[in-house]
């Protein structure tokens, strides 16, 4: 990267606190498509000139997998170890680049002793859009392309955040085109509660070909995701059904650093 | 004076069985664990109102929406025509209230015309149902008893709604013969289309309108006991099950207390644990679940909203969360027989996991809660998923074996996958 990335521990030896903790998540810290995105974000929140940090090597996972998956004993054994390491470095605000991480630190921390002010990365570009410190200039233009967003369950049902993201869109001067199942009755991508990290059960489709199928008949140029794991399930689709070269996938974060040139 | 004593002994009846039956209903949900739902009085006040009363959710299908809007409407509105048939059962009257006049005769009018509409709707709800067959109405579950137990209600409801016209019709044309006892009462917008298809002797139109009379009353109070057995039990239960339902963000799922005690135990050995009562973790059986849970079983009027968004059910899995829905309340029903039968301590070795939800089920969810969301009525089967799961995580160890490896890098690793915590900064090297 062209610029370094501050952790919590340099920010503390130097006796300053951040604005925001950027909250990385696994997916974004391993997975290689989703390191990209991660970087990306770090990209707008330096452009914008945030004080931001992350915990580089002092994160761990949320526990929201193992919660899921049903095991609350290792969920409350990772958050209280992650609450202890967020109040140690008084965090008050946290961005995570993933839903489910979003999720599990928002509503499920509070009950544990970790109450923080908590927000998606599309809600800050949204703000930082609002407060006119980021627009859509000097990089790719989307303008006339045809966009559809998929709304991740966690960032849509599961918190009614359905406007940031497509907020976040509009600037583009694109072409928004909403699929058939779209916001409260959006259709998962498969891989929500834990099936991320398991084959799926028996059955006549996989859930994310039945998302991917839905997606290309609004003929989209660009399919926008929020999420990680939704990011693997509909660029697995995409391979799948061979549109690589026509449509691509991207999260709402690349989009926004690709259209100010970051 | 014999039809008033029989009649009231048929109402004093019904109401006894019904009285019966709906407190040993209660008594089943208080089977379940207690979870604190008596929180934000005025919001739950204005979700029972927007969601039941204001049906709020039925809107995104507007079909079955406009349909079932006449049919809710017909339903309250015309059980004000019930206090008169009472009233007049109890004392040997007729039209009691026919000393309301105008407002009498707009009365009866808008119960013909409300009348007719539930009659329609029932009638396309029957073809929608049975000959065009919607997808929504098939399914594993839907086989035998909940098939037909649809198709009872909504005949019984025409049944009725007939018989409700026939007796107008009958009393009206009594009227225009000038009958004793039969006074000049009532607009009858629909019904006077059915006069001429009616006999013409006096003696005849009294039998047609005292038949249709009893028929109809009957009917009712047969109905009301029929609800305790049927899917039809939402017509009472939307409205606590909209008031207890939940007001947390969907994406949340509760914490389990204790669990936490035993984690802050783990982390701090100075940690001193308040009494709590050992208790198995999740759900193997309908006990375990929570009373909310149970409600909502008993709530479920299985439309199949919400099998027909799961995506593991779109795309041909097991799992229906109508399905988890109706086997809790076989199982619950069932429980709740064992006790009146074998009293409070009897167990039949069966369980809510395995004999009548399956492992390949409950594995096949992805917790998007569209489930929950499309309920009318405010229902959630993805909490008994995660029950269910529970317990087959955290007593028994057994998930599929993809998943305990997840969990084990978890434990070990801290991340889902098997990386090294010393390399989760290094997507920072990269450009």
């Amino acid at each position: 990267m062209e610029f370094k990335v501050p952790t919590m521990a340099e920010l503390m030896a130097a006796g300053e606190e951040p604005e925001i903790l950027f909250w990385v998540g696994c997916a974004g810290s391993y997975d290689e498509r989703a390191q990209k995105i991660t970087r990306d974000i770090c990209k707008i929140l330096h452009h914008v000139g945030i004080k931001y940090a992350v915990l580089g090597t002092e994160e761990s996972c949320t526990g929201d997998p193992a919660k899921r998956a049903g095991n609350e004993f290792l969920f409350q054994m990772q958050a209280m170890t992650n609450i202890e390491v967020l109040n140690a470095y008084n965090i008050k605000k946290i961005v995570t680049g993933c839903p489910h991480c979003f999720n599990t630190i928002k509503n499920e921390y509070p009950g544990l002793g970790g109450t923080y002010e908590v927000i998606h990365h599309t809600q800050l570009i949204q703000d930082l859009i609002n407060e006119g410190k980021l627009k859509a200039e000097g990089g790719e233009s989307f303008k006339g392309k045809k966009i559809t967003y998929h709304d991740p369950c966690y960032l849509g049902r599961g918190n009614g955040i359905y406007e940031a993201p497509r907020k976040a869109l509009e600037v583009l001067d694109a072409q928004l085109v909403e699929m058939k199942r779209c916001k409260s009755n959006g259709l998962c991508c498969g891989a929500g509660g834990a099936q991320m990290f398991k084959e799926p059960e028996k059955g006549n489709k996989d859930i994310n070909v039945e998302r991917i199928d839905e997606a290309l008949e609004t003929s989209p140029q660009v399919i926008a995701a929020g999420c990680p794991f939704c990011m693997t399930m509909l660029s697995d689709g995409i391979k799948l059904k061979d549109k690589e070269q026509e449509v691509k996938v991207l999260d709402i974060a690349e989009i926004t650093a690709r259209a100010n040139g970051l | 004076m014999v039809a008033q004593i029989l009649f009231l002994v048929l109402t004093l009846a019904a109401i006894a069985l019904f009285t019966v039956n709906l407190r040993k209903i209660i008594r089943n949900i208080r089977l379940g664990k207690p979870v604190n739902r008596q929180d934000q009085p005025q919001k739950r006040l204005m979700t029972m109102i927007r969601v039941a009363f204001g049906q709020s959710k039925m809107v995104v299908r507007p079909i079955p929406a406009f349909l079932h809007f006449f049919v809710y409407i017909g339903f309250v509105i015309i059980n004000i025509e019930v206090l008169e048939i009472m009233i007049d059962g109890l004392f040997g009257t007729h039209r009691i209230f026919n000393g309301l006049g105008g407002l009498y005769n707009f009365l009866i009018g808008s119960f013909e015309i409300l009348a007719l509409t539930v009659w329609v709707s029932c009638a396309i709800f029957l073809v929608r149902r049975n000959i065009l067959k919607l997808k929504r109405f098939s399914g594993v579950e839907m086989k035998s008893w909940p098939k037909s137990d649809a198709n009872y209600i909504l005949i019984t409801e025409i049944l009725l709604m007939s018989a409700f016209l026939f007796m107008n019709a009958a009393d009206a044309k009594l009227q225009l013969l000038g009958a004793s006892h039969y006074v000049n009462a009532g607009a009858f917008p629909v019904s006077q289309y059915l006069i001429n298809i009616l006999p013409s002797s006096e003696s005849a139109l009294v039998i047609v309108e005292r038949s249709c009379w009893w028929f109809h009353i009957i009917g009712i109070l047969a109905f009301l006991n029929y609800l305790p057995y049927s899917k039809h039990f939402h017509i009472l239960f939307a409205f606590p099950n909209t008031y207890f339902s939940n007001l947390e963000p969907k994406g949340e799922f509760t914490n389990m207390a204790s669990v936490t005690n035993e984690v802050k135990a783990m982390l701090d050995p100075s940690f001193v644990p308040a009494e709590t009562e050992p208790g198995k973790f999740g759900a193997k059986d309908v006990t375990d679940l929570s009373w909310v849970n149970l409600m909502n079983a008993y709530t479920c009027t299985e439309c199949g909203r919400c099998t027909s968004v799961c995506p593991a059910n779109i795309t041909g899995k097991l799992l229906s969360p109508r399905k988890i829905m109706m086997d809790t309340r076989d199982r619950i029903t069932e429980v709740g027989q064992n006790i009146d039968k074998h009293g409070a301590t009897h167990e039949d070795g069966k369980s809510l996991l395995d004999d009548y939800i399956s492992r390949e089920e409950i594995w096949a969810c992805t917790s998007c809660n569209a489930c929950v969301e499309a309920c009318p009525v405010n229902i959630d089967p993805l909490q008994i998923i995660m029950e269910l799961r529970r317990f087959a995580v955290m007593e028994e160890s057994q998930a599929p074996g993809s998943i305990n490896a997840m969990l084990g890098n978890i434990e070990n690793n801290q991340a889902p996958w098997k990386y090294s915590p010393a390399d989760r900064f290094n997507w920072a090297q990269e450009s």
